[in-house]
């Protein structure tokens, strides 16, 4: 079998007394959806940082395409064909959108008009282009979340991270932008996806992880892991803790 | 705009000597010399948003290198013009090497280039070789093979040709990738790494053609004035001087740091010559400080971008 696109072995990151990571192992192959999710400060944001380079492990490997990716910065991780998007999204506000876009195109395209036709055609794709010539300060949350997205794929990635992209939302919104991540999907981009909304990583993801105070506390098919008692217990709490006997 | 209206500029500008006052035109030369120095500031305090108050250095090493190969060794300023600007670039390097690898930003970054200024100017004003606190004068020859011309109206074209060429070499970089990158690592740039732009190689660039440039206007510094001083050329008064008229003017856009000169230049010119006749020397001082709140408030952006606007202009895609 073929090694996955995607290898983390026993990643740990501590900040001061917090354990924001511990022993965290999980793959992506080649073109799949893998949902990453948990309650809130599970340390998934914590994770993506680790994986595409913003935070140097304390512990455990990463591999990307065969190689390790230890001491790599993001933008060679980028070269390599590992994208990320941020949670909080970091538009360039003053650029104009098309020129935000193009940020990410010109990596693989040093032709500044190569990189915009490229980027042009990426925002066409995601619906974005009447905004082109727009700031990017200007843009609505939904419009910033597709704007985060499309600078993202405008550096051709192989593996896509993307860290909530979905929240925030409305229903016509999010499901555009599951068919949209779908069609990324359908071209043969792997995706790791963090998200709170669990329709979307449900309908989405083929395998879902599933994380709890750091630590990798289910993984699965995305029915069975719904139904895991470990993981309604890690969302709703512990119910047998102050409940009436049944 | 189009480019006639800016070879009309450009012939009115080359045409004015002929009809202007000595007076005038010394101020048309500071204008366009501070407008060169602003605009080579404009690569890494503008576009980059890297703030460096300690641009004076560069100047101070540029001037000083120039003329002490001059001086010692009887090599043209013309030739050691550049070699000032590469010294400046190395010390450029060494400066954005220890601010950008350990990451200083905002107010760290600053004061980094604030100290190694000072720096300068106390080693400056401690070797006698060079001069010492009393610095060096050059012997005015009027030979132009020694950068030192007779009429006034050629230190002029000179100082002219220094800004449109910074200018030139801005318009060039603005448009290409490089240029690119720089706009965007100075909104965020975490976000630029995720995107693949190495920003600490892009950011030493960035340094290394503004200190190269800053360098050279050394040499334009010091055979104009005649004499380079510890405490002028590498003070921080200087880097002030620097990074006022393209923040005036707009940061970070190809015409603000020339804009804030034609601005600022006579307004301090003028501000020192009036009240400095009453004995109140500095007053000009503080005339730029109100200007400078007045812009911080009113005009966030600089006057540049303000006046596009007004003026029905689009911003750049």
């Amino acid at each position: 079998m073929m090694a996955p696109l995607l290898e983390v072995s026993g990643l740990s990151k501590r900040f001061g007394g917090l354990q924001a990571v511990k022993d965290l192992s999980l793959a992506v192959a080649e073109g799949e959806i893998v949902g990453l999710i948990g309650p809130n400060g599970a340390g998934k944001t914590t994770a993506f940082g680790l994986i595409s380079g913003f935070l140097a492990p304390d512990s455990g490997a990463v591999r990307f395409r065969g190689r390790s990716t230890l001491g790599l910065s993001p933008h060679e991780l980028c070269a390599l064909g590992m994208a990320r998007t941020f949670q909080i999204m970091r538009p360039f506000p003053r650029l104009s959108v098309v020129r935000n876009v193009m940020i990410g195109a010109l990596g693989r395209h040093a032709d500044p008009r190569d990189a915009e036709a490229r980027a042009r055609a990426v925002l066409d794709e995601l619906g974005l282009a009447a905004k082109s010539g727009q700031p990017a300060g200007s843009l609505t949350l939904a419009e910033r979340k597709r704007l985060e997205l499309a600078r993202a794929l405008a550096t051709e990635p192989v593996l896509l991270l993307l860290d909530e992209v979905m929240s925030g939302l409305n229903e016509v919104e999010t499901e555009r932008l599951v068919e949209e991540v779908r069609a990324i999907n359908g071209r043969g981009v792997a995706i790791l996806l963090i998200e709170h909304v669990m329709r979307a990583v449900m309908s989405l993801a083929g395998r879902i992880v599933v994380l709890n105070y750091g630590e990798r506390i289910a993984e699965g098919r995305p029915q069975a892991v719904a139904n895991d008692p470990k993981v309604v217990e890690a969302y709703l709490g512990d119910e047998s803790v102050g409940a009436a006997p049944a | 705009m189009g480019p006639w209206l800016w070879l009309a500029a450009l012939a009115v500008l080359l045409a004015l000597p002929a009809v202007l006052s000595g007076y005038v035109v010394t101020i048309f030369i500071l204008i366009f010399f501070y407008g060169f120095l602003g605009q080579a500031w404009n690569i890494v305090g503008g576009y980059t948003g890297q703030l460096s108050v300690g641009h004076a250095a560069f100047v101070g090493i540029g001037g000083y290198t120039a003329a002490m190969l001059s001086i010692e060794a009887g090599l043209t300023p013309w030739i050691g013009m550049f070699i000032g600007g590469a010294l400046a670039a190395v010390l450029g390097a060494i400066i954005a090497y220890l601010g950008f690898r350990f990451g200083l930003r905002g107010f760290y970054f600053v004061l980094l280039t604030v100290a190694f200024a000072e720096v300068c100017r106390i080693l400056a004003s401690n070797i006698d070789a060079i001069g010492g606190a009393l610095g060096l004068y050059i012997t005015f020859t009027g030979n132009p093979r020694q950068f030192q011309f007779q009429d006034q109206r050629a230190y002029y074209y000179v100082a002219l040709a220094l800004m449109m060429a910074a200018t030139g070499v801005v318009a060039v970089i603005e448009r290409r990738r490089f240029g690119i990158y720089l706009t965007a690592i100075r909104e965020d740039e975490a976000a630029c790494e995720a995107l693949g732009v190495n920003t600490f190689k892009y950011k030493m660039l960035a340094m290394l053609v503004s200190s190269f440039l800053t360098g050279i206007g050394g040499t334009f510094y010091a055979y104009y004035l005649f004499s380079l001083q510890p405490s002028t050329v590498f003070g921080i008064p200087l880097s002030v001087e620097i990074i006022i008229r393209p923040i005036v003017g707009g940061a970070g856009t190809l015409l603000g740091p020339i804009l804030g000169s034609f601005i600022l230049t006579p307004l301090g010119e003028l501000s020192r010559s009036y009240f400095g006749q009453g004995g109140m020397y500095g007053v000009h001082l503080i005339a730029y400080g109100v200007l400078l709140i007045a812009v911080v408030l009113f005009l966030p952006h600089g006057a540049y971008p303000y006046l596009t606007r007004l003026f029905g202009g689009r911003p750049r895609a």
